[in-house]
């Protein structure tokens, strides 16, 4: 049952955006300050003989190493190599597993057939499969790019199947009673009512895409940000090493970012403060 | 006022199929509705009343289209009912609004589902925002309405595709009083100015005596007509003491007593 809602009213809400500038510097802070313990930490433990400095160089050699990468180009040659994979099998797997997706909900018996094989598939580890990939597939671009498309696949499918069949019912029999088609419900109420859950599937997928295409580099490849970190560690260039586990550290960042902002745009309508529609 | 008949149910029974209590994985049949037999005329606007579970949603869902009867059958202009129809136009219990739309892009929906073309419908948006005291508010999402700019934007969607007949479920229940005598003038006003056959199903005794012609009493389970219950009342806008008026203060101790009477005993009114 519908409560009466309380509306906040609008002075304490001036109040609260005149605090804004300062919370916000507070957060900032907040947030930061662990942080820069962290890399003030990581530099001089290595420069007072904390730990080995071959096998762990300081913040700013690492940032140093790093710089020259960038400047080579070296660096931009392997994150080129790795987006690249990422996007090709992440985008294939968006493009595959929504439509997908979309008609296992819409129809219960392909969700009761393949019920069991997705419960299977979902919980083998995709890197488990590496070696199938590689044996098949070769080790070239298009084992790299299976093996992300297969691990962004599951997340997207099984939330945009989970988002249609949750659309809530009311709206469904509220759309019925003004007599439209099953293909304009489908696009009109179930398409739109179904995205914010599967943007939090795209956003799980986009971590994993990562997660597993580095591992993958690391396995066998030319190239790539994977591949730098083991190239570097088996030519005793710790430093660069470092640079290449940090490049990858901010690119996870920069991309479950980015997917948050997207999944948050896209189920603005969500927002429900009062816990009621 | 026209007199031809709008609509009839003919001994009209529904029944689900649900699990029996009793006996572990069998199922059994519940009647929600039974034998209702009444028809309504053009115009008319009739309010029902029962305790909670009697099938008034039930009894909607029926005319609305989106269920068929176990037995007997509804007719139409005459015609039987097999389906949903923009002839006919339902405000659901809890809103039903599409919370991904504005309050403007809900109205449109109906009008699309109508075929209205584009720049039609903008325009027609904006006169049943405005009918229904919401036109600042045509662009926001519906958890940014209040409970009763919800239930305006749900009324004005049904209306917007000027449906013939307005089925009306519990619309004002979630309100408080004032925003609840503020929307029942409303509609009123609203249904005499469009001359739309409205069924508006009720908890509230006051509520059903103000706004129908005629009261239906339902019983309880499974919901029979018990009595249909002539109210009297002529000038209900201009008198804006109404419910103190003697005819209504006798139709509303009539249907309490319907109410209240031994077969409700322990029914949740
Ligand atoms: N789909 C269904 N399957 C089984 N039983 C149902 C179904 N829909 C309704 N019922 C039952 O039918 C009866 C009538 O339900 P209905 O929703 O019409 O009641 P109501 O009069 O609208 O009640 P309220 O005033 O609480 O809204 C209830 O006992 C309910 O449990
Ligand atoms: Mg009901």
């Amino acid at each position: 049952m519908v409560t009466i809602e309380k509306h906040v009213s609008s002075a304490p809400k001036l109040i609260k955006q005149k605090e804004f500038g300062f919370s916000g510097l507070q957060k900032v802070a907040k947030q930061s300050i662990v942080l820069v313990a962290l890399f003030l930490l990581w530099e001089i433990a290595p420069r007072i003989g904390l730990v080995d400095p071959a096998f762990f160089p300081s913040f700013s050699n690492v940032v140093i190493a790093w710089w020259n990468l960038v400047i080579s180009g070296e660096l931009f040659t392997h994150f080129l190599a790795s987006i690249t994979r990422s996007v090709s099998g992440f985008g294939l797997a968006v493009l595959i597993a929504i439509p997908l997706g979309l008609i296992i909900g819409w129809y219960p018996l392909a969700r009761e057939l393949l019920n069991p094989v997705m419960e299977l598939f979902r919980n083998t580890a995709a890197l488990a499969l590496l070696p199938v990939f590689m044996l098949l597939l070769g080790i070239g671009e298009t084992s790299k790019i299976a093996i992300v498309l297969f691990a962004c696949t599951w997340p997207i499918l099984l939330n945009t199947i989970a988002a249609v069949g949750n659309v809530d019912p009311l709206l469904i029999k509220s759309a019925r009673s003004m007599n439209i088609s099953s293909f304009k419900l489908f696009l009109k109420v179930i398409l739109p009512a179904s995205v914010p859950t599967i943007f939090t599937g795209i956003r799980m997928a986009g971590t994993g895409a990562i997660l597993v295409l580095i591992a993958a580099e690391m396995v066998g490849a030319k190239e790539g940000l994977g591949y730098l970190i083991t190239y570097s560690q088996y030519n005793f260039q710790i430093p660069e090493m470092y640079a290449g586990i940090l490049t990858i550290a901010l690119l996870g960042v920069l991309i479950n970012q980015s997917l948050s902002m997207l999944e948050r745009k896209f189920s603005k309508w969500k927002q429900n403060p009062n816990g009621q529609n | 006022m026209a007199t031809a008949e709008k609509i009839r149910f003919e001994r009209v029974t529904k029944t689900f199929t649900v699990r029996d209590t009793e006996q572990k994985g069998a199922m059994k049949e519940f009647t929600a509705v039974k034998e209702l037999d009444f028809n309504v005329k053009e115009g008319e606007f009739v309010t029902l009343v029962g305790p909670s579970g009697c099938g008034k949603s039930t009894l909607l869902d029926l005319l609305g289209g989106l269920t068929t009867p176990t037995r007997g059958r509804i007719l139409i202009d005459g015609k039987e009912i097999t389906g949903p129809g923009l002839d006919r136009g339902t405000v659901f219990q809890q809103y039903a609004l599409f919370p991904w739309k504005t309050a403007r892009g809900n109205i449109e929906f109906g009008l699309e589902a109508k075929g209205v073309p584009k720049h039609e419908r903008k325009e027609q948006a904006n006169h049943f925002l405005s009918l229904v005291g919401l036109s600042d508010f045509g662009e926001r999402y519906p958890h940014e309405l209040s409970g009763g700019m919800k239930q305006r934007v749900a009324i004005a969607r049904s209306l917007a595709f000027n449906p013939d007949v307005l089925l009306m479920d519990e619309p004002f229940a979630a309100l408080d009083a004032q925003t609840r005598e503020s929307l029942q003038s409303e509609l009123l006003r609203i249904w005499q100015k469009t001359k739309k056959t409205i069924i508006f199903i009720t908890h509230g005794i006051d509520e059903a005596v103000y706004l129908g012609e005629r009261v239906v009493v339902l019983t309880p389970n499974p919901g029979m007509v018990k009595k249909i219950v002539d109210i009297p009342l002529k000038n209900r806008l201009e008198d804006a003491d109404i419910r103190s008026h003697p005819d209504f203060v006798k139709a509303r101790h009539e249907v309490w007593s319907l109410l209240h009477e031994a077969e409700y005993l322990g029914a949740n009114i």
